[in-house]
């Protein structure tokens, strides 16, 4: 077996275990036998509620949503050549929330939320795209643009929070931490619709990204359409991001984090590595809020907090290392 | 020799223009290229050599005028079809962050593969090919940014041999070589024109050089062609001070009997 088939396969058995601690640990613990019992086949076990329709879902949720973010930043990175660029940095996530907090800031009804949030990610994705354009696109411009509207999203966001008031304000702050505590299957159904179709279409563009990345004259000399294959990859990355945000809200540093982690286990990109890459989201996300949810139990900390937590000094490791380097 | 090779195309410039955006820097350019032959482009710096290469590639769309593959417009050609017939080692590719040597070659097999086909034998083969060749293959399994620099401009040379193009476009492929290993790319490309009939066009900084190698020059000069041919019929004392405005002596090669440019001293 190679080095990315047994990480793999590492990675795979990492997300079942965790997935058991899942439905196991909690204020109410469930033996692990009948946890997995309940969740499979006993339907009628008395511990129903607690599994089905607390725990389960909920690191179900945790498992597509961490797949979804790796893979998005994993696209991102390849394609723009930089290690420090994920959706939520170019202002995807912050998007999302500007719209998503305006909902919640006015009181409108919440069942709104996700699709205002999916179209906050989807328009500013657009909107970073068509600004960075000029006779062609730059993956340094994408960028630095996405930086400028990441940062004029946020004083969007700022200026609602101090503008509204503070019972409505207060529900937004909560949604902008990124939180998986009310999971449904639900939302685990729409992020299964994504993936569905995104991760498919993230592995087929693998081929050409793998070209990309060898610079652009090189990637025309060997037949790739540049500016179609851009676009694609954007599409699919954006759309991975505006996924989650709208399902989850704003979860930082998976997308930024995870691909290095794969990278630097099972080296450049590839299909292999695509899929190490996906599985890791699966196990970080997973962990985070496992930590999220037990480290000061009873209270439950927003799992996008631990995932800044453990993103931000992984950061700065990447940084000292991309300093060296250079 | 794997069999989806297809013959050697034919590639040429008509009343070509080309620029960046600013004043042209190609200008008014008819220039065809011998099949099967090796075509060296020369000129001072500035003189339009690399813009002519990359636009002989596609890499840039002329202002004016086209280049023909095979008598058609390159630039309506769909991408894949000419990325099989045409190959480009441009002046500096990027390597991926701990890209291994066999990984970059394999990339090169991009134009040869469809959405849902496979990596084939055929992909195998025309990668160990290219990695005999270059003589790589001890070092297929060693990061590309860990080799010297002239291994490491083997192992691009390798990745175009694996795009199996019959015809080669290579933007000074032997700057940052020191001379050993100078002559030891320009052998490698010289044997693989030999032995595969590959067509092979090179921008060089090296007078003597294109003239040893190069069985045609293009000699460029402000954009336009001053002189194309045979080394041994177009180099001259004369042609050389027009173009790089350097007077030399033109002698024959001790060794290969093609012309070698001795400059003066400017204040001789």
């Amino acid at each position: 077996m190679t080095r990315t088939a047994s990480l793999c396969t590492a990675s795979a058995a990492g997300i079942l275990a965790l997935t058991v601690v899942g439905l196991v640990v909690g204020d109410f613990p469930v033996p692990a036998r009948e946890a997995i019992a309940t969740a499979i086949w006993d339907r009628g076990s008395e511990f129903d509620f607690v599994i089905n329709t607390l725990r389960f879902p909920r690191v179900t949720v945790a498992v597509l949503a961490g797949i979804c973010l790796a893979v998005s930043g994993a696209l991102f990175q390849s394609l723009i050549h930089n290690p420090l660029v994920s959706p939520d940095i170019i202002g995807i996530d912050t998007g999302a929330a500007a719209f998503a907090v305006a909902i919640l800031a006015m009181g409108l009804d919440n069942q709104w939320l996700p699709y205002a949030a999916f179209a906050g990610a989807v328009g500013t994705a657009g909107l970073i795209f068509v600004l960075s354009w000029r006779r062609g696109f730059s993956g340094g411009r994408l960028v630095l643009v996405g930086i400028g509207v990441n940062a004029l999203l946020t004083a969007v966001i700022t200026y609602m929070l101090v503008r509204f008031p503070i019972e409505r304000v207060s529900a937004a702050a909560r949604w902008q931490a990124g939180t998986l505590s009310s999971s449904s299957w639900g939302d685990a159904r729409t992020l299964a619709i994504g993936l569905a179709v995104l991760l498919p279409a993230a592995f087929l563009l693998i081929r050409r990204l793998r070209v990309m990345q060898l610079g652009d004259d090189m990637a025309i000399a060997l037949g790739v359409g540049l500016e179609p294959s851009r676009l694609a990859v954007i599409t699919v990355g954006c759309g991975l991001a505006a996924v989650v945000v709208a399902v989850v809200g704003p979860l930082g540093f998976v997308a930024l984090l995870v691909p290095h982690v794969a990278r630097a286990l099972a080296g450049t990109l590839s299909g292999g590595v695509l899929l190490l890459t996906a599985l890791l989201g699966a196990v970080m996300l997973l962990s985070a809020d496992l930590v999220a949810q037990r480290l000061f139990a009873p209270t439950v900390l927003p799992a996008g907090v631990v995932t800044a937590a453990m993103g931000g000094p992984h950061l700065l490791f990447v940084l000292r290392r991309f300093n060296r380097a250079a | 020799m794997p069999p989806d090779r297809v013959p050697s195309p034919t590639l040429k410039a008509e009343q070509l223009f080309a620029d960046y955006g600013g004043p042209p820097v190609v200008k008014n350019l008819t220039a065809a290229i011998p099949t099967g032959e090796i075509t060296a482009i020369v000129g001072a710096n500035a003189s339009g050599k690399s813009t002519l290469l990359r636009a002989l590639a596609r890499l840039l769309r002329p202002t004016e005028g086209a280049v023909y593959l095979d008598g058609a417009d390159i630039c309506r050609l769909p991408t894949r079809s000419v990325a099989a017939r045409l190959g480009l080692l441009p002046q500096s590719p990027r390597v991926p962050d701990g890209v291994l040597v066999e990984d970059l070659v394999r990339r090169g097999r991009y134009p040869h593969q469809r959405i849902f086909h496979q990596w084939s034998k055929t992909d195998d083969q025309a990668v160990l090919q290219a990695l005999e060749l270059t003589g790589l293959v001890e070092m297929r399994k060693r990061p590309v940014d860990e080799l010297s620099g002239g291994q490491r401009q083997r192992a691009w040379i390798a990745m175009a041999l694996a795009q199996d193009a019959p015809m080669m476009l290579l933007d000074e492929p032997t700057t940052f070589l020191d001379i050993a290993h100078q002559v030891e790319m320009l052998d490698l490309l010289a044997r693989l024109n030999q032995t595969e009939n590959r067509t092979v066009v090179m921008v060089l900084h090296d007078l003597n050089q294109a003239c040893r190698y190069a069985s045609h020059i293009i000699a460029l000069a402000d954009g336009r062609i001053e002189a194309a041919g045979p080394p041994v019929e177009v180099v001259t004392a004369e042609l050389i001070e027009r173009v790089f405005g350097l007077r030399v002596s033109v002698v024959s090669c001790p060794v290969t009997g093609t012309p070698l440019c001795i400059p003066y001293r400017h204040n001789y």
